[in-house]
């Protein structure tokens, strides 16, 4: 049993008629760190929610561990710990109910789970905390004490849908580490983000989906080296005639800036040497037009 | 420490009783003291100043015979009210998604809220019943009466008010029930009169009323005499007891008001 999650031509369409997934395949090995990658709306959340029970799905399979979504359900959800994109907890609860509750709904009796809940909220920071209703913590606290609560179920597969929106750097780093150690010790983790620095980082498998349909599947360093080409932005003191520019697919910007498109492995100094020598520019300065995930993200979604 | 999946199932129902249980402890002002106001005003005002004005019922004093109808009231409101407002409040917060994603069964869910409803339910009626002795001397004819009919109508009411809670989309919802259906069916139930008192078509219309017969069969185990057939009012709890479960189930299974 080496998939954490397969899924094979999976449908759903809204009551509203919208159709978020058309015919999805997916598979997740044990172990992976794999990044679901989407525009809003692409079908992330629709295809977690179905994972975990909250979405009907319309059609087709899914399984996770090998257990049947349709006629395993109650054993497919005992493997997965999610972490939703919005908040949703009772605001009232203090944060360590919370925690020993989700164990309890697991069938992991109170008192068995207070030392593990003991040593999870000190790990992510929020000991301190643990008598206090969860309306009183910070929006990075909340993210926090969802994380912890979804570990508390000692899941096998973790879903994490976008954990750092609205994190900041510092905490978002801190996170990182402690999900690369989580993955390390052999949980499968499933992660959605915007922040695609977050895949580079941490990601080893990537998926990315748009309009309902996966469009690549792939080893994040292949999906890497997809981009044989990269953009620069060079600022000069007048754009001339960029038609000797045509083999780098130089694109006119405005009267001082252009663009264009190198292939790895160029040499930039000579390269824009001979820019400058054929077309008579004085380049002012260049640099690259994006990160190289942000390039790929928007590539595949074209 | 492993156990079998059933355990499991038990751990996850005990935990959403305690955790239902412990939200209507923690806001005991809202919960438990408002039905013994209401029902001390009603001990007063119908029982001591009207009441006294009125002959015995069956030789039953008149402030005593209302006892078993004010506890009864209770006993429906809050099992109602407790599960219909805590389940719709989790949908409002998302936080049923807890339960959702969790692997417990559809039954776990329902005996969770079901018990801890009857719980607020009998328990707020234990209140008013205590503050009745202060009023008069209720006499117990059949304590096991008592227990049948307080247990299955606190937990009738707990279902009802689960099968609200599935299906509201918005606070107002969640009053409708209560406001409109409940309170009248109680009011024409029985609780303040004997329906053998009524003239013949409105006893006849009482008699399709079902919590007329919660509130006489409850009655029946304080004083031994009952307005309908105790059997028949046992088996109307049963069957409602059925009826509501299936609907929950059925609601669930589909994922009604809670899966997209």
């Amino acid at each position: 049993m080496n998939q954490a999650i397969s899924i094979s031509n999976l449908v759903k369409t809204y009551a509203n008629g919208t159709e978020a997934l058309k015919g999805i395949d997916l598979q997740v090995e044990a172990g992976d760190f794999f990044a679901l990658l989407g525009a809003n709306g692409a079908g992330k959340t629709t295809i977690i929610g179905i994972l975990t029970g909250l979405v009907n799905k319309t059609g087709g399979q899914a399984s996770v561990f090998g257990h049947d979504i349709d006629h395993e359900h109650n054993a497919a959800k005992r493997m997965i710990g999610v972490v939703p994109q919005e908040m949703n907890f009772n605001q009232f609860e203090k944060v360590e109910d919370i925690v020993l509750t989700e164990a309890g709904y697991f069938g992991i009796p109170r008192a068995e789970a207070a030392s593990e809940c003991e040593q999870l909220l000190k790990r992510l920071e929020l000991w301190e905390k643990k008598s206090q209703p969860s309306r009183n913590l910070s929006g990075g606290m909340k993210r926090r004490l969802m994380i912890a609560r979804a570990l508390i179920t000692r899941p096998r597969l973790l879903i994490l849908d976008e954990p750092t929106a609205g994190v900041d750097v510092e905490l978002r780093y801190s996170m990182w580490d402690y999900l690369r150690d989580l993955n390390r010790n052999g949980l499968t983790v499933l992660l959605t983000t915007h922040y695609l620095e977050e895949v580079e980082q941490m990601c080893r498998n990537a998926a990315m989906i748009k309009d309902g349909k996966i469009i690549t599947n792939d080893s994040v360093r292949n999906l890497v080296g997809i981009l044989e080409k990269e953009t620069y932005v060079v600022h000069v003191d007048r754009v001339t005639d960029i038609g000797p520019l045509a083999d780098i697919n130089a694109q006119r910007v405005d009267d001082n800036t252009f663009t264009m498109e190198l292939s790895k492995g160029t040499d930039i100094a000579a390269l824009l040497n001979k820019v400058s020598q054929s077309t008579g520019m004085s380049i002012r300065d260049f640099r690259p037009q994006g990160n190289r995930m942000e390039k790929l993200f928007l590539e595949l979604l074209k | 420490m492993t156990r079998s999946t059933h355990q499991q199932n038990m751990v996850a129902m005990y935990t959403l009783f305690r955790k239902e249980v412990v939200r209507f402890l923690r806001i005991w002002p809202q919960t438990l003291f408002p039905p013994i106001i209401t029902q001390s005003l009603y001990f007063l005002i119908f029982g001591k100043f009207i009441g006294s004005q009125i002959s015995d019922i069956n030789g039953v004093s008149y402030m005593a015979f209302i006892v078993p109808g004010l506890v009864m009231m209770s006993v429906i409101n809050n099992s109602y009210v407790n599960v219909a407002g805590s389940f719709f409040s989790s949908k409002f917060q998302r936080s049923v998604e807890e339960l959702l994603v969790s692997p417990a069964p559809n039954w776990v869910i329902v005996g969770g809220y079901a018990f801890s409803g009857a719980l607020r339910g009998i328990l707020c009626g234990l209140l008013v019943f205590a503050v009745s002795v202060f009023f008069t001397r209720p006499v117990i004819h059949h304590f096991g009466y008592i227990m049948v009919f307080i247990v299955l109508t606190a937990v009738v009411f707990a279902l009802g008010g689960l099968i609200n809670g599935i299906l509201a989309k918005k606070f107002d919802d969640i009053s409708i029930v209560p406001t409109f259906i409940l309170t009248p069916l109680t009011y024409l139930g029985g609780v303040f009169y004997s329906i053998s008192l009524l003239p013949g078509v409105w006893r006849t219309i009482s008699r399709v009323n079902p919590i007329l017969y919660m509130i006489n069969g409850f009655r029946y185990g304080f004083y031994g005499f009952s307005d309908v057939n105790i059997l028949l009012s046992f088996l109307i709890l049963i069957l409602f007891a059925a009826i509501f479960t299936a609907v929950i189930f059925y609601f669930l299974g589909k994922g009604t008001g809670l899966r997209s």
